[in-house]
């Protein structure tokens, strides 16, 4: 079986970049459906960072690895969008900004 | 033995072409995702990036990620955010708030913040030393062997978080009838 | 029968916890029998073991009863022990006896107020007190019981707490008394230092051997525990809480401020004799205080209006009389003067109570007068009990003591004239300041109208203190008159015999001295406050017998110094430190956590795009320290 030798730091480089444009994603964003779909690019870079590594020494933890993501993903997301259901209803609003009833 | 290496470059050559194609891909994609305001727009790409990133799983040697990756990602949770901007129809006046939410006002210092960010992640992961290596496709018994055997009690932790999740998510998401008592219900018509 | 002796202090003590846990659900009734009734149970258990004593008397003179070890550390292993002599002996039958009569008297005097129960529970643990300090072997257990009496003294005089002055009142005779306490306290101290034991047998018999005759140890400790005395026993510079002491029920007068608690002083004294002894200087002091305090308070007592006041004054003159008599060294006659300075005092103090009773709370003595018939009962005993202090000769049995007081404060090795003298002043004062109080309670015309009428329960009391102040010297008789000697016979087992200075004889021209000075004191009350009270008006117009007037009515001004000298630069500091300097340091830690709060509850704005902000930031900066390292 032929190897490809793509330089996993390249490979990392890419996950940093999808997790920063998550990042910028969550922070600009003001609708919560676009902050989710946001939090699911951060949650990918990092899965992808995960896989590089196990591909770099041939082990297959990172995909295991890459399979608990996705396992917390799709609970993450099953609850997320069911708040976001309740939060339309009660608020008429998917505005981030107008939720700050836990003001401290 | 000169013809296989030569054909080995070429291999090599063309996965890394293929790669960076890819990479690309993914990221003009992932971009349009945080700047579109129409949400199923954004969706779209979404999936367009998710596929793109589990063609990169494929070249770094992962196949049964890969197909995870879409099975799972692209086909399952992202029909769930389907759903739900179907139920709460949202169509061209959220683009229209959408749009107007998003200035550049908004944008720019978290983006100066993450640009920041990404340079320091590029210079630390730069500044390791690249070594080379052969790549070796990790194939889906040997994710099995690992998962079953080593990582048991993470699966069935991740098990317990999905049930978690359902039940939560279906708590959530019943509708409940507002609690009003009887003298302060309002006459119905 | 020794085995029997922790029932003593056990039955008022019982009775106190029953009154103390279950008083507001017993109905009157029983808190009486249970109040008077522990008592009177001591009492007549004290009947049979001190008869038993008496019968015959073990040979080394004393009972012991080991009940458990307190508590043991470093070599101070106090114990339980009670520990009973002719010396306690005394005292154990005058609490109980006195103390159940008392009772007994309350059952009816108390009658009406509403914490019956109480005032019967604080009675029961102060006879349990008492008998605990005069019945423990060593000092700390005496202690125990001294502090214990001193706490149940508080715990009455405030018994009518509603009135804020004899809370005043409680709180000032705590105070006064715990200065004397804490002196005595170190005296404990010095004692356990120089012997290692609080024994009181082991220290007696160890003291003439450590310590010599003179040595500034010695009179530092026996001024120490002296001091202890001065408080508990109201003298000289102590006394000032006394008089005030009477803010609380009569019979708690009678008891605690008259026949027991206050002779505590007496007592220990006495127990420490051998200590004394071997000060001179102390035994000097103890006299001299004795002396001045017995005159200071008898011319206070003739100056006051308040009947309790008169006797309270009087009180203290006589304790005084009993100091000066320790001081004399003339042990018995001192516990003789208490014994039977007990039961008169105390008869004074109930007859005192039923007379105010019955006019309404009228404690002036200017407005009562001619209850000569309307209470019969209460002015015949009134009357044997005025004549007991007064000292009225032959008939009573104040004068067998005081005589002897008198004798030996002449004869006595460390008598001298001067001494004499003063308690010669002393004697005429109390003749005096008893009849004008017999005077103008019981002759002249009635000013306030009889309300109540005592009862059996309060007469019959009365009537046996009466009995014994009137019979109760005889079992001491002078040496030139029937020379009769069963007390100081029985005391000389513990005290050691007055030592008489050479070449003093003729009792007998003294006792006749005595004699003419009491009746005259009585006969100068008679003419100014019966026969010719215009007398009284006339000397009132010449401004400086006014002032002396004045002075003498406020207890010599010793209130004022003290006020002046200790209160005032107490509270001119304490206003100084209002606000405490050291409490500003920790209210300055609370000030700086409040602010810091505000600052960082600003950044729980509940808006989720700073929080993540607030991650991103903290991400750059880890990664930044890791970029520098």
């Amino acid at each position: 079986m032929m190897s490809t030798p793509i330089a996993t730091e390249i490979v990392i480089l890419l996950a940093g970049l999808l997790f920063v444009l998550g990042i910028v994603g969550v922070i600009i964003r003001k609708n919560i459906i676009f902050m989710l779909l946001s939090v699911e690019i951060m949650l990918n870079a990092a899965g992808l960072a995960f896989v590089a590594a196990g591909s770099r020494w041939a082990q297959p933890d990172g995909q295991v690895m890459f399979i608990f993501i996705l396992a917390m993903a799709a609970a993450e997301v099953s609850v997320g969008l069911a708040l976001i259901l309740r939060i339309y209803h009660q608020h008429k609003s998917l505005d981030i900004d107008k939720l700050k009833e836990m003001k401290g | 033995m000169k013809i296989h290496q030569l054909t080995y470059i070429a291999y090599c050559l063309k996965m890394n072409i293929f790669f960076y194609i890819t990479a690309f891909v993914t990221l003009f994609s992932t971009i349009m995702v945080i700047t579109r305001h129409n949400p199923v727009h954004a969706l779209l790409y979404l999936v367009i990036s998710l596929l793109s990133l589990s063609v990169i799983f494929f070249l770094l040697g992962a196949p049964f990620v890969a197909l995870l990756e879409i099975i799972i990602y692209a086909g399952a949770i992202m029909v769930l955010f389907i759903f739900v901007i179907m139920l709460l129809n949202l169509g061209k006046e959220t683009a229209a708030q959408e749009k107007a939410w998003l200035k550049p006002t908004v944008w720019i210092g978290p983006v100066i913040l993450s640009t920041i960010l990404l340079l320091e992640l590029f210079y630390l992961i730069i500044a390791a030393q690249p070594s080379s290596y052969n790549l070796q496709i990790v194939d889906s018994k040997a994710v099995a062997i690992s998962l079953f055997t080593p990582y048991l009690i993470g699966v069935e932790l991740a098990a317990m978080l999905l049930m978690a999740g359902v039940v939560g998510a279906a708590h959530i998401g019943q509708q409940k009838k507002t609690v009003l008592h009887r003298f302060l219900k309002e006459e119905e018509p | 029968m020794d085995h029997l002796l922790w029932l003593i202090p056990a039955f008022p003590l019982v009775g106190f916890i029953l009154l103390a846990l279950w008083g507001k659900h017993l109905s009157r009734f029983r808190t009486a029998i249970i109040g008077a009734g522990s008592v009177s149970l001591s009492a007549i258990l004290t009947l049979f073991i001190g008869l038993n004593f008496l019968h015959s008397t073990p040979a080394d003179g004393h009972y012991s009863q080991t009940l458990w070890t307190w508590f043991e550390v470093a070599g101070l292993i106090p114990k339980i022990t009670l520990y009973l002599d002719a010396l306690s002996l005394v005292f154990v039958f005058v609490i109980t006896f006195i103390g159940a009569l008392i009772h007994i008297y309350s059952v009816a005097f108390m009658a009406a107020d509403k914490d019956y129960a109480r005032f019967f529970a604080c009675m029961n643990l102060f006879v349990f007190s008492m008998l605990l300090l005069v019945l423990a072997d060593n000092l700390l257990l005496l202690y125990l019981g001294w502090e214990g009496v001193g706490l149940c003294s508080y715990l009455l005089i405030g018994f009518w707490y509603e009135n804020p002055n004899n809370g005043y009142a409680a709180r000032k005779a705590f105070i006064i008394t715990r200065i004397g306490d804490t002196a005595m306290a170190i005296g404990l101290f010095v004692v356990f230092y120089q012997f290692g034991t609080l024994v009181i047998p082991d220290i007696l018999a160890l003291a003439p051997t450590t310590w010599q005759e003179g040595a500034t140890v010695t009179t530092v400790t026996a001024l120490l525990l002296l001091a202890g005395g001065l408080g508990k026993s109201a003298q000289l510079p102590l006394q000032t809480w006394l008089p005030d002491a009477m803010a609380g029920p009569s019979p708690v007068s009678a008891l605690i401020h008259a026949a027991t608690m206050v002779t505590a002083g007496v007592y220990l004294i006495a127990r420490m004799h051998v200590i004394f002894q071997l000060s001179p200087i102390a035994q000097m002091i103890v006299a001299g205080i004795g002396a001045a305090t017995l005159l200071i308070a008898g011319f206070s007592a003739l100056t006051q209006y308040d009947i309790k006041r008169v006797l309270a004054y009087s009180t203290i003159s006589q304790i005084g009389y009993m100091f000066l008599a320790l001081g004399l060294g003339a042990w018995t006659a001192a516990i003789f003067h208490f014994m039977i300075h007990a039961f008169f005092k105390a008869l004074l103090f109930l007859a005192a109570g039923a007379v105010i009773e019955a006019l309404d709370h009228e404690h002036n003595m200017f407005k009562m007068g001619g209850l000569k018939n309307k209470l019969p009962v209460i002015f015949w005993t009134f009357l044997i009990g005025s004549a007991s202090l007064a000292a009225l000769p032959i008939i009573s049995a104040g004068f067998y003591s005081k005589d002897q007081i008198l004798w030996y404060a002449w004869a006595s090795e460390h008598g001298n004239a001067t001494l004499w003298l003063i308690a010669l002043l002393g004697a005429f004062l109390t003749a005096a300041y008893t009849a004008r109080m017999l005077l103008l309670t019981f002759w002249g015309d009635a000013k306030t109208a009889v309300s109540h009428y005592p009862g059996k329960f309060m007469t019959i009391p009365l009537a046996i203190l009466a009995f014994f102040s009137l019979f109760a010297g005889l079992i001491e008789l002078p040496h030139n008159f029937g020379h009769f000697t069963l007390f100081s016979d029985l005391l000389h087992q513990v005290l050691p015999e007055t030592i008489l200075r050479t070449g003093i004889h003729g009792e007998l021209p003294f006792q006749l001295l005595a004699f003419l000075v009491t009746f005259g004191g009585v006969y100068m009350a008679y003419i100014f406050w019966y026969k010719k009270p215009q007398l009284i008006e006339k000397l009132k117009q010449s401004p400086p017998l006014t002032h002396l007037y004045r002075f003498w009515f406020s207890g010599w001004g010793f209130d004022q110094i003290y006020h002046v000298l200790f209160v005032k630069p107490v509270v001119f500091i304490a206003n100084i430190n209002k606000d405490d300097v050291i409490d500003k340091f920790y209210q300055g830690i609370t000030i700086l956590m409040v602010r810091l709060n505000r600052l960082l509850s600003v950044t729980q704005s509940g808006s989720l795009r700073w929080y993540i902000i607030g991650l991103v930031v903290g991400a750059i900066l880890i990664l930044s320290i890791q970029l520098m390292l």
